[in-house]
């Protein structure tokens, strides 16, 4: 493959991180597959074998790529129901997660979470929360889990601006600073929850503040520049590996579609949109570093853009021929046999 | 090959719409992302766009068209070297519909039948020693606590304070602040916490100081300790233990003295549990702490004080679904869990003064309810009386009386009679408090109806 040819080209790094040439097409690749994944989800969405919420990534996918890449294995992830991006960045199976968007026995809960509820053990992912701002409590009660089992691992709580006034936040943030649990809460602002702006819905839209009364160390990042998030995370994650507690990043991103698919987007402008998507593209920024650096050319990027392509297809065609699935699953999974 | 542009569904019930306006046209070269058209939803307007690459080789359908169908194909997209008169004969397949569901109408299936509780015959607990509810309680944690180091309590003044009412006292010591723990007057935030604590590996046992408090974090009980077992396909387990006290103490008003029997055994994904003895206490606390699941465990501040008979064995644990038939009896059934499985005994011997032999069935489980052990008594004395101190509408009573009439119609010889809490908030004055809680003279009372006494 032509990345993997570009990837071994020296042993230049990038930034104040140390990214490496093969972490930078890493990035571009997982923005990518995430950027066509939730567009074919989109379409799939359009012809209606996807049904009822579904919250595209669209615009943020450099905040999960960049924050994954600091990730260990035995790290833990929970968001709320905009979640297809972490799932595909925590490396779920884009077959499994396109199968339970069409509410197939192969979807990661076999048909029965669809896309705001879906999850994997394996992977560390948590959740996929539809209550906006329960996840993050629980993002703290799995960083307890790290600490109390001393696993070394920390947990990955994410939220949008939306969730930041849910007094369950504060509830959180307090018990976190208190007991020095290893968790990163990350507020992904991308301006809206759902209809409302940041400024209509909050008094201080100062968002990374909001861990000051628990002296909470903060963070404001570019979440349209992946490079940039992964810089933060390296600095966050290692604060909190080395045992001082929680840090709060507020991430400044945007999503390009509507709060979901119903959403007609009418509180933001076309120029806004267009000047976002023309100025600030996370995918077209990287893309513009990789051709600039000479680490990938217009070949490479067609390779991959088909590799991509390939994988969203596959996913899409096994999404669409799995079964539904067994009526007899109506009844299944209600309470562990004891 | 050209690709086929179809009328998208924009909302989650919308199956028409109206092209409102294309913003491409043929010709035109488009790449993923870009807005082709505006579509009038049953809703609003909305933009759709383009998910693959090409050019617009033809569009099949003029802006300005009403009442185009979902799925229809609205244009055609020419894949790279291809031009437009190839596609002059272009197959209007439609997209895939998605898969029915099968035989539109045919009945659910049926709910399984919880296998029988297949249990060891209770041990005797005469013979054991003498306890309070409280003492029971805390050596049932204790020793489970022993017995797995993933088990821990959490609460406010479960620590330093020793319990609010005294059920943690000496855990601090034993097992030390890592695994007791004082928590902040947070209930919302350290249920939620609790609940990630289990979903990472741990089985927490969670005190609310009382279940009164419990309501700030129902959402996180129900939301997401109850259902993520079935929203992840069976994946993500939650063993945890929500316990502390339920009901009326005394003299505490309305906001303290509530029964949540009824709201957390409406909940499929929780177990239910209302322990009235010591013995009780100390073998269902510890079948909940073993158990996989999301537990409520109902107990109740009058009782804590009570002594009763409590087995002398470390494994001794009771299964979780099965009532306890605490005084058998011909004439009339007499079900009842928590507190009043004592005023219920009370009640019968009353009704022995007057000839009524009054058989006592103590719950110790709402859900799952053991209602095989409810319909046998019945079958036997074909009169029921239920008793709760929550109120009688939507309560554990009404539950019962609907599955009699369901399952033992034939075998009643008049309608099940409810003793509930009266339909009121729960008043401070102390002789409007014993009016508005069920007493052993209600009980009495309905089970000389049902006998038609």
């Amino acid at each position: 493959m032509a990345t993997k040819k570009a990837a071994t080209k020296g042993a230049q790094t990038h930034g104040n991180s140390g990214a490496t040439n093969a972490q930078l097409i890493e990035f571009y690749r997982q923005m990518l597959l995430i950027r066509r994944f939730e567009e074919r989800a989109g379409q799939l969405y359009g012809m209606g074998l996807i049904g009822g919420f579904c919250h595209l990534y669209i615009g943020q996918e450099a905040v999960v790529v960049g924050l994954t890449a600091c990730a260990n294995k035995q790290d833990t992830v929970v968001t709320s129901y905009r979640d297809h991006g972490h799932m595909l960045a925590c490396g779920m199976d884009p077959k499994g997660v396109m199968a339970e968007l069409t509410g197939r026995a192969t979807g990661y809960s076999k048909g029965k979470g669809g896309s705001m509820h879906m999850f994997s053990r394996e992977k560390g992912f948590f959740g996929g929360h539809g209550i906006v701002g329960a996840q993050i409590p629980i993002g703290a009660g799995l960083a307890f889990a790290h600490k109390y089992k001393a696993d070394g691992g920390m947990s990955f709580a994410y939220m949008g601006d939306g969730a930041i006034n849910q007094g369950q936040i504060y509830e959180s943030f307090n018990m976190a600073a208190l007991w020095k649990l290893p968790v990163l809460f990350v507020v992904e602002n991308n301006k809206y929850g759902m209809g409302t702006s940041v400024e209509r819905a909050s008094a201080s839209p100062d968002l990374a503040a909001r861990g000051e009364p628990w002296k909470i160390k903060n963070m404001t990042v570019d979440g349209m520049d992946a490079l940039s998030v992964y810089e933060a995370g390296l600095e966050a994650c290692s604060y909190i590996r080395a045992g001082n507690g929680p840090v709060l990043m507020e991430v400044k991103t945007y999503r390009y579609r509507g709060h979901s698919m119903s959403d007609p987007a009418k509180y933001r402008t076309k120029e806004e949109l267009e000047k976002m998507r023309s100025e600030h593209d996370p995918i077209d920024a990287l893309r513009h570093l990789l051709l600039s650096q000479k680490l990938m050319d217009e070949d490479a990027f067609k390779a991959l853009d088909k590799d991509i392509k390939d994988i969203v297809l596959e996913a899409a065609e096994f999404a669409q021929t799995s079964p539904e699935p067994d009526p007899s699953e109506l009844w299944t999974d209600i309470v562990v046999a004891a | 090959m050209s690709t086929q542009i179809l009328m998208p569904a924009l909302s989650p019930t919308m199956t028409e719409g109206k092209l409102a306006k294309w913003l491409v046209k043929e010709g035109d070269k488009i790449t993923s992302g870009k807005v082709l058209a505006e579509i009038e939803t049953d809703k609003a307007t909305m933009e759709m766009e383009a998910v693959d690459d090409g050019v617009i080789g033809k569009i099949l359908i003029p802006e300005g068209t009403e009442k185009v169908q979902v799925n229809e194909p609205i244009a055609v997209l020419l894949g790279e070297g291809e031009k437009a008169s190839d596609i002059s004969a272009a197959p209007a397949a439609k997209a895939a519909a998605p898969a029915e569901a099968k035989a539109p109408g045919a009945p659910a299936p049926a709910a399984p039948k919880p296998a029988a509780t297949a249990s060891a015959p209770e041990p005797a607990a005469e013979g054991g020693k003498t306890q309070t509810v409280r003492e029971a309680l805390r050596d049932a944690m204790a020793e489970e606590m022993r017995r797995d180091q993933s088990v821990y309590l959490m609460g406010e003044e479960v620590a330093e304070y020793q319990g609010a009412y005294k059920v943690s006292q000496g855990l601090l010591d034993e097992f030390g602040k890592k695994r007791v723990i004082d928590t902040p007057i947070t209930e919302h935030g350290f249920a939620g916490l609790a609940v990630g604590a289990a979903f990472g590996g741990l089985k927490p046992i969670v005190e609310f100081m009382t279940f009164n408090f419990a309501m700030q974090a129902i959402d996180q009980i129900i939301n997401s300790a109850a259902k993520t077992l079935y929203m992840s396909g069976g994946q993500m387990g939650c063993p945890i233990v929500f316990r502390g006290p339920n009901g009326a103490a005394a003299r505490v008003a309305a906001q303290h003295s509530q029964c949540y029997a009824s709201w957390y055994a409406h909940v499929p994904g929780l177990k239910v549990v209302a322990p009235w003895s010591a013995a009780d206490a100390k073998g269902l606390l510890k079948a909940a702490i073993r158990d996989p699941n999301p537990i409520i465990f109902l107990e109740h501040e009058i009782l804590y004080g009570q002594s009763f008979q409590v087995p002398e064995n470390d494994d001794f644990v009771l299964p979780i679904g099965k009532a306890k038939v605490e005084k058998s009896g011909s004439h009339v059934t007499i079900v009842a869990f928590s507190i009043m499985v004592g005023k219920a005994l009370k009640a019968a011997e009353a009704l022995a003064a007057e000839g009524i032999d009054a058989e006592v069935i103590n719950l110790r489980s709402i859900r799952p309810l053991d209602i095989d052990t409810i319909i046998a008594s019945v079958q036997k004395t074909n009169r029921l009386v239920t008793c709760e101190e929550g109120w009688a509408f939507s309560g554990i009573g009404s539950e019962i009386a609907a599955l009699i009439m369901e399952q033992a119609f034939d075998h009643l010889d008049a309608p099940v009679a409810r003793v509930a809490g009266k339909d009121v908030p729960m008043p401070y004055a102390a002789n409007l408090e014993t009016l508005a809680l069920p007493q052993v003279a209600d009980i009495v009372e309905a089970a000389k109806s049902v006998c038609y006494r």
